[in-house]
């Protein structure tokens, strides 16, 4: 006699409220608070922003504490918290030369008008693990100055006076939008460059080193990475004029690449363009190595068959929540496609044993 | 839950996915692209099919949902919950009462009539993809009806194996045009497709929507030489007696001993119910789980 399992229903219900205890931990230890992950985990909030598409450091910390700390499971929160979100308008395309820079460096030029500033930077680091941490986080304050009141030019916009940079072309007025039309290749620029900076900061890492690595090497030097606050300005209907409704901490990363030239194009410099929410300088940094290797049929260039070059490839492997959505589906029940399987390979064995029988 | 839209999407967007949905039924077998939304369950969890089915629930629908044949397995239970709490919809166990039905991996055993829906969950909504993984690529192949790829790899399949080595997700060619992907229903399943219901694909992930209309025709691909052959384990269900069912294989002791018992729960419950009992069932009694 067999009685048949069930009991999906019971089995979510105590692992949902297994996994809410686990997510606490000891509960002799102090709960974690948003503020907490939001101050003092700072860059995760960022990444979870990036990669969520969504700019809100409140929410981005409470994501991660209910996802216990996964960052993917983080990200998938927001988005899925982002698509319900109404759209009230679009913001004028933010102004980064307006920005207040907290770290802004070149490696192509010593100085420049807005000098180098190294900023909060883990660069020059030792990394010994500070065991005084574990004991006491407190810190001695920073020493002080003032921001610039002026606009801190593109280091770019050097190279472009003398025309040595190529020249980017108009975008379109509203650009494409992967989160309410369906990809169709070939993808703008515009859409390229949303994909990547949504896109999986592993993922896209690893897209930027196989090109270092010459899958398509076309040596990129960082004209340019800055970070600090934007405002972000909206056009208000009823006013009749923009305002600013806020700001938003940015990565921006302009690479400058060599290039001898092609059938159509002269021989000058190129640009790869990365920004992204956030602190984010790692991700940035891939962002504009990727970009420009995917740009190699606008500028003429030969596919090499890197997969740094394949639009398809890229963009329909970058996003983690895609990935690891159906990645982990594979733990769900396939009984009967296995099921037919089995029967498939019993009936190919049966037949290939019958065979052998008969030519022994 | 007054938070959210009826059945979870805004108007907007069901609007825009009815329009996929149509698009779909006019030209059957046909990927159509649409602007798949972030779900708040997985991609490759039913994401499309949750999407078409919050397309066409309305209040007065009764709801199924399946994986596997199964109504209690756990994804299933999971998707049903879903649309309990953000569409308020009554849901059912019973093929016949639903005229929604939503799923995984199966055709309901028992007929499926006009009037109601059947919404399948598609991993890989591309018949070609295995063959050719460009989506550039394969699109121009459905459009220049360039099929020759997939009639050689079923072609190397019998002169490898001595028999087409695809046990599901069999392709199948929809009114002598379209190659299509029956998402990964065991071939068992595949001449139920031609039928009275509307069958709606729906794969989120990959962003596309096709349709079959009621009787659509359906043909598992094949050569003359070598039919297609629906098949499954050569048991009854040990629970119910069915001979025409298709079966799961539980293996139950440590010995590697096996049993047998129908995919579709419905199914064999209501067969137990009307007093058919397999070789190792018992009667049938309320709650006997």
């Amino acid at each position: 006699m067999y009685v048949a399992v069930k009991g999906g229903e019971r089995a979510i219900d105590n692992a949902h409220a297994w996994l809410a205890e686990e997510r606490r931990g000891d509960s002799a230890v102090a709960e974690l608070s948003v503020p907490q992950i939001r101050e003092q985990l700072a860059l995760a909030v960022n990444r979870v922003m990036a990669e969520g598409s969504l700019y809100d450091p409140d929410l981005a910390a409470l994501a991660i504490k209910q996802s216990r700390g996964d960052l993917i499971e983080a990200i998938f929160l927001i988005r899925a918290y982002r698509t319900t979100l109404p759209r009230l308008g679009a913001s004028l395309p933010v102004e980064t030369e307006q920005m207040s820079c907290d770290r802004r460096v070149s490696a192509t030029f010593k100085d420049a008008p807005g000098g180098q500033i190294l900023g909060p930077t883990f660069d020059y680091t030792h990394r010994l693990l500070d065991f005084k941490l574990a004991a006491d986080g407190e810190v001695p304050q920073a020493a002080q100055t003032t921001g610039r009141e002026e606009q801190t030019p593109h280091i770019m916009s050097f190279l472009d006076r003398e025309d040595l940079i190529q020249v980017e072309g108009e975008g379109a007025d509203v650009p494409d939008d992967l989160t309410r039309a369906p990809m169709e290749l070939p993808a703008s620029r515009a859409l390229r460059l949303q994909a990547l900076t949504r896109g999986d900061e592993g993922f896209i890492l690893g897209m930027a080193y196989s090109t270092q690595r010459g899958h398509a090497r076309n040596h990129a030097f960082v004209a340019e990475l800055r970070i600090g606050a934007v405002p972000v300005e909206m056009d208000i209907p009823e006013l009749g004029f923009a305002i600013e409704i806020g700001e938003v901490t940015l990565t921006e990363c302009e690479t400058v690449n060599q290039f001898k030239g092609s059938k159509t194009e002269p021989p000058q410099f190129t640009r790869g363009y990365g920004l992204v929410f956030g602190m984010t300088e790692r991700k940035a940094i891939s962002m504009a190595l990727v970009d420009r290797a995917l740009r190699w049929a606008e500028l003429g260039e030969d596919n090499v068959g890197a997969p740094a070059q394949d639009e398809e490839f890229v963009l329909y492997h970058c996003d983690n929540i895609q990935a690891t959505g159906f990645l982990e589906h594979i733990k769900l029940p396939h009984y009967v496609d296995f099921q037919s399987e089995l029967e498939l390979i019993r009936k190919l064995r049966r037949e290939a044993t019958a065979l052998q029988q008969v030519a022994e | 839950m007054s938070d959210y839209n009826f059945a979870y999407l805004d108007e907007q967007t069901k609007r825009m996915i009815r329009r996929a949905i149509l698009k779909g039924l006019a030209i059957p077998g046909y990927q159509v692209p649409f602007a798949s939304r972030e779900m708040p369950m997985p991609y490759g969890w039913g994401t499309g099919g949750v999407q078409v089915s919050a397309a066409v629930l309305t209040p007065d629908d009764t709801f199924k949902v399946i994986d596997q044949g199964a109504d209690d397995t756990t994804n299933a239970v999971s998707i049903r919950r879903f649309f309990q709490k953000t569409a308020d919809v009554a849901v059912t166990e019973a093929t016949a009462e639903a005229s929604v039905i939503q799923t995984r991996h199966r055709i309901p055993e028992e007929q499926m009539n006009a009037g109601q829906i059947l919404v399948y969950q598609v991993p890989i909504p591309e018949p070609l993809r295995f063959l050719e993984p460009s989506e550039v690529e394969t699109r121009k192949m459905h459009a220049l009806e360039e099929y020759g790829l997939m009639h050689v790899k079923l072609y190397e399949d019998i002169s490898q194996h001595g028999a087409i080595a695809t046990a599901y997700a069999y392709p199948v060619k929809v009114e002598d045009r379209y190659v299509m992907d029956p998402s990964p229903i065991p071939k068992f399943d595949n001449p139920k497709l031609s039928m009275p219901a509307i069958q709606l694909f729906g794969a989120g992930r990959e962003q596309r929507i096709y349709a079959l209309p009621p009787f659509t025709k359906v043909v598992s691909l094949d050569f003359d030489d070598y039919p297609f052959e629906a098949t499954k384990a050569d048991h009854a269900c040990d629970l119910c007696g069915s001979t025409e069912s298709y079966l799961d294989e539980l293996i139950v002791d440590d010995a590697g001993g096996r049993m047998f018992m129908c995919s579709d729960t419905d199914y064999c419950t209501s067969r137990r119910k009307a007093g058919h009992i397999g070789a190792q069932g018992v009667p049938y009694e309320e709650d006997a789980a």
